[in-house]
């Protein structure tokens, strides 16, 4: 392979593939080579493929022989989270329960990554189901975040992210949750994006909470970020609640900018509780803006200080349900007792970890009778709320901004005992997921020790085009060396 | 023991829910073929089996099917939601049925008995079947005395239209009437075959007593009752251990209770303080479920004939009471006595041998032409009805083309002439004077003694109602 590929775009991948500079399989061996020698310690992946990517990279390499035109990101190895179903291949969604289970079917997202060309060389670690913020409520193991060991990578896409951040793939898919793509991604440093709830296919997701749940991709860059956003999105019949109409184009427009827009800066989520470190990032990205030339305006969404109350009696509620199906008598673990109902509790008690019976015990008692009017039916007027605060907030802005998360990457273990400030990490990132909108992570230099610290930028249902233009000025500005990091404005 | 008063001056209040599967191709989520009776687990996918990351979709046809029915029905169409009903079983997949809960997509309707009652439909919502469990091994049939339980998905899936109808049946003869009527409505409109003994039709019975004029009293809702007549033994034995347990001061209590056919009885299943806690909430993984005006009229312009307006187009034709019409529907010759008036059949006797001369083995191919021609040998007198009823007899038997006139003559059934006829009554009343003076005062019922004269005379040949409308018309003179 030319070059050092684990600073490669995908997109460069893909070039020097097309162009004879080196083929997929080659590309696909040095990447699992890399990930067999390096992930030990960073403990991102569960597992890596093997075989089944080297037949994918073959076939990409056979369909280049045969003078075929290939899709930009033909050839180019991908991670993915382990709660996406993949044909043959384990998948565990980080719970004992579903150790050595392999799906019969691909997760629509998979199989649109085939039909791009793209290689699958692994399986990301994650938090159980995904639930949490950190990837410590994984079954199996630890992610480290590459930028200090001794941090957690976010969560729940944490393999995913720290995968990207290490270089160990240029891309990968998470799911999106509360924050679970965004908030790893800002932790990691790298691009991640959680697109419009019903722009990408929700089949063979492992699902968490139904109405919340959206995959979206990892990237080294903004440009990638849209180009696999751009292969993996679209209306599925598999999916009833995928939209029916298609998004703008994405890479197509990146570099049209922002002059002429009116970008918000969300006040409800400036102010406490977000490190000063992390806001003054934001208010710097505000000036990259303006100075770009678009108009930045104060906007107020008032319900955001009920959104975390409200997420975590919906998304629990749908979890309580959710997870029923993982009982025992069709797949994965399965504890014997004498009667059904013992089989049922020791298979869940034995199979499910904390976190997990914590949220499903949340979400029972939410629909419980004589409960259910109080706790999921308010939470559901206030996402009404929520949704009817966001459109006013986009009649005086085309986009907003805020922090991704309160704080830059936390060390392991701070927050393991406490799961109602780790609930806080998503403060920022759980309204977007109540309205379905739009919302992504751009790095944006780091808090003055080194850790990185990404910007949200929210944009009103499909218009994830105009969202990418924006991060695409983050990003040139940064590039640019303008507003580096907080480190550098203060020297 | 089959109504109100045989059961010590009680009134029993019945309402049914029924269960129909819906006569689709595929299941209600999913592309998995909907189909009774195949190898145990062939007829699954993913989304049956609730593997993980599988997603629902509606299968539109069974909407149809739910709104053909409802509208059959006299039920309101609306926009409706699905909901998840979640408990724990073995034989259903996800840990959740998907099912309508607060907004079915029918509700408000009613239905007509064939004697006229109409009974009221609170909703007709659609759901998915479970799967069916065998409790094997330890010679126990039920799980908890089972060894051990397999479970076959074949009928996970399968679409469901349960209708709920309202406490207004009031004997178990009502709700058996109440039951043929609902599955031949809904086997008019296509949407289920209506084949109890297969399980595609179930039916729970929901049973209270209470004294005439009181308000309702406690109620029992029976499941596992498979067949009509199950139905009605079912009914009625509950009904009457409910009015003896009030009798000897005892509390009938709210609960689920299990009809066993073999012992005849019911036995408790679970008390209400035991029902499961099902957290009903819209199902997330489905998108609301609007049909909007345009299909609903669509498919309301589609529906065929139902029993209710066969019945009365029958009675309108013929003369028949809509009960008896309701007899011809039931059995499905409404169709040939039209097709006989049509022909030129006496409508009334068209009706009257549907109603009671076809009753047994159906109309096999009879070919109207020649029904109608045997009523007009009826009426023009040819032939009696005894003996109409013979040759219609012969007539099934036989080739659909067979000529009830050549049956006749087979037979050596000739009508007396009318001249004969004639001849015969005067001499009978000049035999009998004083029986002559009292039917002239009035006396109807000495008719029936001349006819009685006229057919020991002839041997039966001579028509008893020519006879009467003879005496009658001499009378007048």
């Amino acid at each position: 392979m030319t070059g050092a590929a684990h600073s490669l775009t995908a997109r460069e991948i893909a070039r020097q593939i097309s162009a004879g500079e080196t083929t997929a399989v080659a590309v696909a061996e040095a990447t699992i080579e890399r990930i067999q020698r390096e992930d030990a310690e960073l403990g991102a992946f569960l597992l890596t493929t093997g075989e089944e990517a080297l037949a994918a990279a073959a076939s990409v390499d056979d369909k280049l022989q045969r003078g075929e035109k290939l899709g930009p990101l033909a050839g180019v190895p991908i991670a993915v989270k382990d709660n996406l179903c993949t044909r043959g291949i384990p998948t565990t969604a980080g719970s004992k329960i579903l150790e050595g289970w392999c799906p019969p079917y691909n997760a629509t997202v998979i199989e649109k990554l085939h039909a791009a060309g793209m290689v699958l060389v692994g399986k990301t670690n994650l938090d159980e189901f995904a639930m949490g913020s950190s990837t410590e409520n994984s079954a199996y193991q630890l992610t480290r975040n590459p930028h200090d060991a001794s941090r957690v990578p976010g969560g729940s896409s944490g393999g995913s992210a720290a995968a990207v951040a290490a270089g160990l793939v240029s891309c990968s898919l998470g799911s999106d949750t509360g924050g679970s793509i965004r908030q790893p991604a800002s932790f990691c440093g790298v691009v991640g994006v959680k697109p419009t709830y019903g722009r990408t296919s929700r089949f063979g997701l492992i699902a968490y909470a139904s109405s919340f749940d959206q995959i979206g991709p990892f990237g080294r860059d903004v440009t990638d970020a849209a180009l696999l956003l751009e292969a993996i999105e679209g209306h599925d019949t598999l999916d009833s609640t995928s939209l029916p109409e298609a998004g703008g184009a994405l890479v197509a427009g990146l570099h049209d900018g922002v002059a002429g827009l009116r970008i918000g800066i969300v006040s409800e989520l400036m102010g406490e509780g977000i490190e000063p470190a992390v806001a003054a990032r934001i208010r710097a990205a505000a000036e990259a803006f303006a100075a770009a030339g678009a108009e930045i305006v104060e906007v107020s969404i008032p319900a955001v200080s009920y959104a975390i109350s409200a997420y975590y009696i919906l998304a629990p509620a749908e979890a309580s349900s959710n997870l029923s199906r993982f009982d025992g008598v069709r797949f994965g673990l399965r504890v014997d007792a004498p009667t059904t109902p013992e089989m049922y509790e020791l298979t869940r008690t034995q199979g499910f970890g904390a976190e997990v019976k914590r949220r499903i015990m949340l979400g029972t008692y939410a629909l419980s009778a004589g409960y259910y009017d109080a706790y999921y039916g308010t939470a559901q007027k206030v996402r009404t709320l929520l949704r009817a605060d966001f459109e006013a907030a986009y009649r005086q802005a085309d986009l907003l901004i805020s922090p991704v998360a309160p704080t830059t990457a936390f060390p392991i273990g701070e927050l393991t005992e406490d799961p109602l400030t780790m609930y806080l990490q998503d403060i920022c990132t759980i309204p977007t997921n109540l309205a379905g909108h739009p919302a992504m992570s751009v790095p944006f230099g780091s808090d003055g020790t080194g850790l990185p610290v990404g910007v949200q930028i929210l944009a009103p249902a499909l218009r994830e085009d105009v969202m990418f233009r924006a991060a695409m000025v983050l990003e040139s500005a940064l590039q640019q060396g303008s507003n580096p990091t907080q480190e550098g404005a203060n020297s | 023991m089959t109504d109100a008063n045989t059961l010590d001056g009680w009134e029993i209040v019945i309402g049914l829910e029924v269960h129909a599967e819906l006569l689709t191709h595929t299941k209600l989520f999913s592309a998995s073929l909907n189909q009774f009776g195949g190898e145990p687990n062939t007829n699954i996918d993913p989304v049956t089996l609730g593997l993980p990351g599988s997603l629902p979709v509606l299968n539109k046809h069974a909407v149809e099917l739910a709104m053909r029915a409802g509208l059959a029905l006299n039920c309101t169409v609306q926009r409706s939601v699905f909901s998840r009903k979640n408990y724990f079983y073995p034989d259903m997949p996800k840990g959740y049925q998907i099912s309508q809960f607060d907004l079915p997509i029918n509700v408000d309707g009613w239905l007509e008995l064939p004697n006229g009652k109409r009974c009221g439909i609170e909703r007709a919502h659609l759901e998915e079947d479970t799967g069916k469990s065998s409790h094997m091994g330890a010679g126990g049939t039920r799980i908890h005395d089972a060894e051990y339980s397999l479970v076959d998905f074949n009928r996970a899936g399968v679409p469901l239209l349960e209708v709920v109808g309202r406490p207004d049946l009031f004997s178990a003869d009502e709700a058996k009437a109440y039951i043929a009527e609902l599955r031949s409505i809904l086997i008019a409109v296509g949407a289920s075959d209506g084949k109890m003994e297969e399980g595609s039709m179930r039916v729970d019975c929901n049973v209270s007593v209470r004294r005439p004029g009181e308000p309702l009293g406690t109620r029992c809702e029976i499941k596992n009752v498979n067949s009509l007549r199950s139905v009605g033994r079912a009914i009625e034995y509950e009904a009457r251990r409910q009015a003896d347990m009030i009798l000897a001061g005892e509390v009938v209590r709210q609960e689920t209770r299990h009809w066993n056919d073999d012992t005849g009885r019911t036995q408790t299943l679970r008390s209400k303080e035991e029902a499961t806690d099902y957290r009903y909430f819209p199902e997330p993984d489905l998108v609301v479920l609007d049909p909007g005006e345009e299909w609903i009229e669509a498919v309301r312009a589609a529906l065929p004939t139902l029993p209710r307006e066969r019945r009365a187009n029958l009675a309108a034709a013929t003369g028949v009471s809509v009960a008896s019409a309701g007899i011809v529907v039931e059995r499905g010759l409404d169709d040939l006595v039209l097709a006989a008036i049509a022909a030129g059949a006496d409508p009334q006797r068209a009706a009257t041998h549907a109603e009671h001369n076809l009753a047994d083995k159906g109309a096999g191919d009879l070919n109207p032409a020649m029904f109608a021609r045997l009523t007009r040998m009826e009426v023009d007198g040819a032939i009696t009805a005894t003996q109409a009823k013979a040759v219609l007899a012969e007539m099934l038997s036989n080739p659909s083309d067979a000529d009830p006139q050549e049956i006749a003559t087979r037979l050596g059934f000739e009508a007396m002439q009318s001249s004969e006829i004639e001849h015969l009554v005067d001499t009978l009343i000049a035999a009998h004077p004083a029986d002559w003076e009292k039917f002239c005062n009035g006396e109807n019922k000495v008719a029936g003694f001349f006819v009685g004269q006229a057919m020991k005379a002839t041997g039966g040949k001579a028509d008893g109602k020519a006879l009467t409308a003879l005496l009658n018309q001499r009378r007048g003179q």
